[in-house]
């Protein structure tokens, strides 16, 4: 408990543990329907626009968060666009884009040389977060969980049947808009503390974890959050003690807890 | 009275127009069964009716109804049957129509929402989850979702398909009830063509070219000579 106690008293823990509470309560909510409609990798892919994004940012000299915020919340309606009104499918689009911006990003990188802020985007560097990403991440984190909250019963609704929800009059289309925006904040916020080579796990681990034993949508999404900040918190921990990489240690308790609830379910 | 009334219509995708030239009313309590082969339109007349795709010519009025206060019931099979949701979180998006950006349901709504379950002898299920519940249940709780977004008219895409037989006489007697006790006007669409299936008052057949949209007596008549 005192080695707990004097983990938390260095300010850079305590910091990446509010801003980490917040970005895996953030990944958990937009986690849910994305997983139910068949697009996790949409994370995988918008991270990596982010990637291209905050390599721009870093060469320019430009604040990473605020530059890439916008490049991937345009993407993502790209994307929808791209899906709605041509032949090409949702992951066709989004493996153009994510590829696409990855070359971009390397390329810039390997031009330029620099690389030790475009390392830290690839990897998640939480426990190097500065005072303006803080206040940008808990500022954003906010947004994100409230716009979700006003739009959640019309999220889940398009998510178990969009036809039907189109049809009671629900403006469908500015709701995808509004999710796609929560999606591309919150992958963005996540490359912080992951990396955007492991985002995505953030996304899918906690809701396929809390899907073993849940049989209720609101309940998914609260057993999602639980899983997803008890599998950070102990991630954090075991990271800083082990002295192992922090994201890639987040991910591994992730894939311990779903590995132990797919086993209680069973039983 | 009429509810919708349907002149030369024609309707499709990307400009291709997969029905052309359609006329007829739906009048309030009308139970009407479109019929029709694979590819005969009968998916895109339903979309068109609900407002999902515009009239490439002609005209859909609404009279007496507003355009997305019709309930729509979709083939099982159109929903996924493994959705983490419980039966009351389903019924209960059949009352979002206009509800922008409200993060709760309010108390009338939820009380639609049971009057719904009840009236189709669901309520004991409100707590499930629809996975769990059977082909037949499943149906019934997407009729309460959409008895939830209409008092006046519902629009049903095969809602018999993968039912076994006294799933679909179950579903069938509620249907009729909602019609005749109710004077909800139902529009169904259906491969049930047997004797004992002809539970509409009138047809509208997308077969051929030539559209048939009379009493169903007659179409039997029509179909026997």
């Amino acid at each position: 408990m005192n080695d707990l106690i004097e983990m938390f008293s260095y300010s850079f823990m305590s910091r990446a543990a509010i801003v980490g509470a917040m970005l895996v309560i953030c990944m958990a909510l937009i986690g849910v329907p994305l997983v139910f409609r068949r697009n996790s990798m949409i994370g995988d892919g918008l991270s990596h626009v982010g990637f291209g994004a905050f390599a721009i940012a870093s060469v320019l000299g430009l604040a990473p968060l605020q530059f890439a915020i916008p490049v991937v919340v345009l993407t993502s309606f790209f994307i929808l666009r791209l899906t709605e009104n041509s032949k090409i499918h949702g992951d066709a689009a989004i493996a153009l884009l994510s590829v696409s911006a990855l070359a971009i990003g390397v390329l810039v990188v390997s031009l330029t040389g620099t690389n030790t802020d475009i390392n830290n985007y690839l990897f998640g560097s939480i426990l190097s977060i500065g005072d303006t990403d803080i206040i940008m991440a808990v500022i954003l984190s906010a947004m994100v969980f409230l716009l979700y909250l006003f739009s959640y019963h019309q999220i889940f609704s398009i998510t178990f049947d969009e036809t039907f929800t189109k049809s009671i009059g629900v403006n469908t289309k500015l709701y995808h808009f509004v999710f796609a925006m929560l999606c591309s904040i919150a992958v963005v916020l996540g490359m912080r503390l992951m990396g955007a080579l492991l985002v995505s796990g953030l996304i899918v681990f906690p809701v396929l974890s809390a899907r073993q034993i849940t049989k209720t949508y609101q309940t998914t999404i609260i057993v999602s959050i639980l899983v997803s900040i008890m599998a950070f918190f102990i991630g954090l921990v075991a990271s800083y003690s082990l002295n192992t990489p922090t994201g890639a240690t987040i991910i591994i308790v992730n894939m311990v807890f779903c590995l132990i609830l797919k086993t209680i379910s069973l039983f | 009275m009429n509810l919708i009334e349907c002149r030369n219509l024609a309707l499709g995708y990307n400009g291709r127009a997969v029905l052309k030239g359609l006329n007829f009313n739906v009048e309030e309590g009308d139970f009407i069964c479109i019929v029709g082969e694979n590819g005969s339109g009968k998916t895109t007349l339903i979309r068109g009716l609900l407002g999902l795709i515009k009239p490439l010519k002609g005209k859909i009025t609404y009279c007496n109804l507003k355009k997305n206060t019709i309930g729509y019931m979709p083939q099982e099979t159109h929903v996924d049957a493994h959705f983490p949701a419980s039966v009351f979180e389903i019924v209960l998006s059949g009352t979002l129509a206009q509800k922008h950006f409200k993060p709760f349901y309010t108390a009338v709504d939820k009380k639609n929402a049971l009057q719904k379950l009840s009236l189709l002898n669901i309520a004991n299920l409100k707590k499930e989850s629809f996975a769990d519940l059977s082909g037949g249940q499943r149906q019934k709780v997407l009729l309460a979702r959409s008895l939830c977004a209409t008092s006046k008219m519902i629009v049903l895409d095969e809602p018999s398909n993968n039912l076994d037989a006294h799933s679909k006489a179950e579903l069938y007697q509620l249907i009729i009830r909602l019609n005749r006790e109710f004077k909800i006007a139902v529009i169904m669409v259906t491969h049930d063509l047997d004797h004992d299936n002809l539970i509409s008052d009138k047809i509208l057949s997308l077969r051929g070219k030539d559209f048939f949209f009379g009493s169903t007596k007659e179409y039997v008549r029509m179909l026997h000579e």
